[in-house]
């Protein structure tokens, strides 16, 4: 393989691990987001039940 | 539908990207003058027409939402206008790669560039607007207002190159485009997965965005207490 084929693979690389990273960041948001929705569930759950117990 | 068969239809669409991954770097030729980076195509033009699909599913939902005043649309607007940012940048960088080797630039202000660039900053923008406004109803109509001022621009991105001389590509798969028929097909098979795995995440997105609405609601209900 001479110098620009080779080149062109690397970039070929380049271009479809920046497809599939700006997709895995995008799932890895969705997964933070959904994390920080479960904690505000549970803080709300505790400040129900603190309202109850006075 | 439930998270069960969301997640199922995700895994599925993994397996058919991981499966046309392997087909194109060992089962389809490199093309005649641009060599391996020709297949950067497979994954840039799907993630274009998934993206402008997103942005055209959100003015209707957009539309909807004002006829309507249902919140319901608006969550779907703002799920479905995410992805497409997601495919939108998937699209943009994949050109950027290409254009490294085949212009030996990264970026040029060319027509189709600059008009997708500034398509995609629009709907990041109806984001940035999203994130300003506090009232789930103020919020929901200006930013089903924006919705449809920022689709104003994608018609211009998409005819582009047929409007003016630009230095982007002419499109292969409609007009006078010419694309060898086993390329062709794994443009479209990639697409399908690729609109798979859209679904999945605008659906995630969504269930996400309906149980924060419930969650705001739940909150101002324990503080009126």
């Amino acid at each position: 393989m001479n110098d620009a084929a080779a080149r062109n693979f690397e970039y070929l690389a380049y271009g479809l691990i920046a497809v599939w990273a700006i997709l895995a960041i995008y799932v890895l948001t969705l997964v933070s987001r959904e994390r920080k929705i479960q904690r505000q569930i549970e803080s709300l759950q505790r400040m129900l039940e603190d309202r109850q117990g006075k | 539908m439930s998270e069960k068969i969301l997640y199922a239809l995700g895994g599925v669409a993994a397996i058919l990207l991981g499966r046309n991954l392997l087909v194109m770097l060992t089962g389809l030729p490199d093309e005649a003058f641009q060599g391996a980076i020709f297949r950067i195509i497979f994954f840039h033009v799907p993630a274009a027409f998934t993206c402008f699909l997103c942005f055209f599913a959100s003015l209707v939902l957009g539309i909807t939402y004002l006829k309507t005043k249902n919140l319901r649309y608006d969550s779907m607007a703002v799920s479905v206008t995410e992805v497409g940012l997601a495919f939108g940048a998937a699209n943009l960088i994949s050109g950027m790669i290409w254009a490294r080797i085949i212009w030996g630039i990264w970026w040029t202000w060319d027509w189709r560039l600059t008009s997708m660039l500034i398509c995609w900053l629009l709907y990041a923008g109806y984001l940035v607007l999203r994130s300003a406004i506090e009232e789930p109803t103020e919020r929901a109509r200006l930013s089903s207002v924006m919705l449809i001022f920022s689709f104003s621009v994608v018609p211009f991105v998409f005819f582009s190159i047929k409007w003016f001389r630009t230095q982007h590509p002419q499109p292969v798969l409609y007009g006078e485009g010419k694309m060898d028929s086993a390329y062709r097909a794994m443009l479209y098979g990639n697409w399908l997965p690729l609109l798979m795995l859209a679904f999945v995440l605008i659906s995630v997105r969504y269930l996400q965005e309906r149980r924060q609405r419930e969650l705001d609601a739940m909150r101002r209900a324990v503080h009126s207490l």
